[in-house]
């Protein structure tokens, strides 16, 4: 793996640090009128999700990490693993619950995601934005109640469970933002 | 899509031209001289914290490689040294691998010299000039060691090393890094101590540690030995670096040549001795302070920019 110097460190950038993988978010250039001169680098540790800032001697360097975003399709969970499937080359990956972590409660099988390698091995996955999931259990609705405020808990095919409008029923399908887990918008019925 | 356009906008353009009218009207009311002196030297500092750019290709037989300056001072004491009396020179200097927010590799630099001027004088002058520029404003002096005194209770100069690193690793997480009192003086200056400058207006330091002098005169101060050197901080953000200037020839040839040690160690390239400057020294200086002020950054204050970017027509990676 090639190594990156203090001046090569960009947003996106993906190195190891401490034995883990870490995304660079920022990259500050510090100096006193005259000294020494340092980076102020905010990093992302991909293993743990943990932000923090680390300086740096400029100029001192580390080692890339071996980390590459894949878009793939999840294809199914057999128990233990999650599958996915990267759709050109119909490469198939396995990832256990700890890469998944929180992203298993939106992933409906064949929907698209982003998997995230480290040498070669799921590391996490992300879902897409906004997933349209079913709802397989809630409180019966409210007829004619659209305008007032209010929600009540609605489980998901996925076991994800959100609060929607009293007016939604069991069996519709609704958009859900997955970086929030707020409810959308009803799609259809299913 | 190439990025064709300029970084700044109209008026900062304008802004600048302003600033440069400004800046020569001050020095002519002063009888201050404006000079020119060569970018490209056949010769560099040996500043371990400043790595030149080089000019490698182009040259007449003979000659390998060419400096950017990273300022004018050796030759502007060579002007000083056969009684050019008070010069300064606005123009452009150049720092390899310098960039971010407050840096680009490309800059503008106000550097000039007073014969006969005290460090303290020196320093009354700079804040003239910078109520010329960013109106009136109140300043105070503090000393390296009131400095960090006040912004962080610990005596620069009587702490332990070990007092020092603890100090900075309960503010930043420094990983693996290694290095001597200064290094861990600059990281408290620039992470701790510049943060808590940002509330305090328009400060000059001065009295750094000796072994921090640079190209100052040494004096002696409640019993530590300082170099008679001051920066100046506006509202956190430094602008200028001034000496009571060294004018002893073989203590600045010593100077070099531990620098070039000290580059030796880091593992940094050895860069050779201006022996133009070493023999203007030696043929006599007048007795002088010296300030460089960074341009962009005065232009950053008087137009309320916090990004360098904002006040270039072309950054780094536009230019």
């Amino acid at each position: 793996m090639a190594t990156f110097s203090t001046n090569e460190f960009r947003s996106g950038l993906k190195v190891m640090l401490d034995g883990d993988p870490c995304n660079i978010l920022e990259n500050e250039f510090v100096k006193p009128g005259k000294g020494q001169a340092f980076n102020r680098v905010r990093l992302r540790n991909l293993k743990t999700g943990r932000v923090w800032e680390r300086t740096f001697k400029s100029g001192e360097s580390l080692e890339g990490a071996d980390v590459m975003d894949r878009t793939m399709q999840y294809l199914y969970n057999d128990g233990e693993f999650y599958h996915f499937m990267e759709p050109d080359t119909f490469e198939q990956h396995q990832a256990d619950a700890k890469a998944v972590g929180d992203a298993h409660l939106w992933l409906k099988e064949q929907e698209t995601c982003e998997v995230t390698l480290y040498n070669g091995t799921p590391l996490s996955v992300t879902p897409p934005n906004f997933v349209e999931l079913e709802i397989v259990e809630t409180d019966p609705g409210l007829k004619g109640d659209t305008a007032q405020g209010g929600s009540k808990p609605a489980t998901l095919s996925t076991g994800a469970v959100v609060k929607v409008p009293l007016f939604i029923t069991t069996g519709e399908v609704i958009r859900v933002d997955t970086r929030t887990g707020e409810y959308q918008n009803r799609v259809s019925k299913s | 899509m190439t990025d064709w356009q300029p970084v700044a906008a109209t008026e900062a353009l304008r802004q600048r031209a302003d600033l440069y009218a400004l800046l020569r009207h001050f020095f002519a009311e002063r009888g201050v001289l404006e000079v020119e002196t060569p970018l490209l030297a056949s010769c560099g500092v040996t500043d371990p914290s400043l790595e030149p750019l080089l000019v490698t290709g182009g040259l007449p037989p003979g000659e390998s490689r060419r400096f950017l300056q990273t300022s004018p001072e050796y030759a502007m004491k060579r002007l000083l040294a056969v009684g050019s009396g008070p010069i300064y020179q606005l123009g452009k200097a150049f720092r390899a691998a310098e960039v971010g927010r407050r840096h680009n590799p490309e800059f503008t630099l106000l550097e000039w010299y007073r014969p006969g001027f005290s460090l303290e004088q020196l320093i009354e002058e700079v804040a003239e000039l910078v109520v010329a520029v960013l109106g009136r404003r109140a300043w105070r002096v503090f000393s390296y060691r009131e400095l960090f005194q006040s912004a962080l209770g610990l005596d620069p100069f009587t702490a332990s090393l070990e007092t020092l690193q603890r100090c900075a690793r309960e503010r930043v997480d420094t990983g693996s890094l290694e290095g001597g009192r200064d290094l861990w003086l600059d990281l408290l200056l620039t992470h701790a101590v510049e943060p808590w400058l940002a509330g305090q207006g328009v400060c000059f330091v001065t009295d750094y540690p000796a072994s921090q002098a640079a190209l100052a005169q040494l004096r002696e101060r409640d019993g530590h030995w300082v170099g008679e050197r001051f920066e100046l901080y506006v509202d956190g953000l430094e602008l200028a670096n001034g000496y009571h200037e060294l004018a002893d020839a073989a203590e600045q040839r010593q100077r070099f040549l531990e620098d070039n040690c000290r580059r030796r160690e880091a593992g940094l390239p050895e860069y050779p001795l201006d022996e133009h400057l070493l023999a203007a020294l030696g043929s006599g200086l007048p007795d002088c302070s010296g300030v460089a002020l960074g341009v962009d950054r005065l232009l950053m204050c008087r137009v309320g920019a916090s990004d360098i970017r904002s006040v270039l027509a072309f950054d780094w990676a536009r230019s």
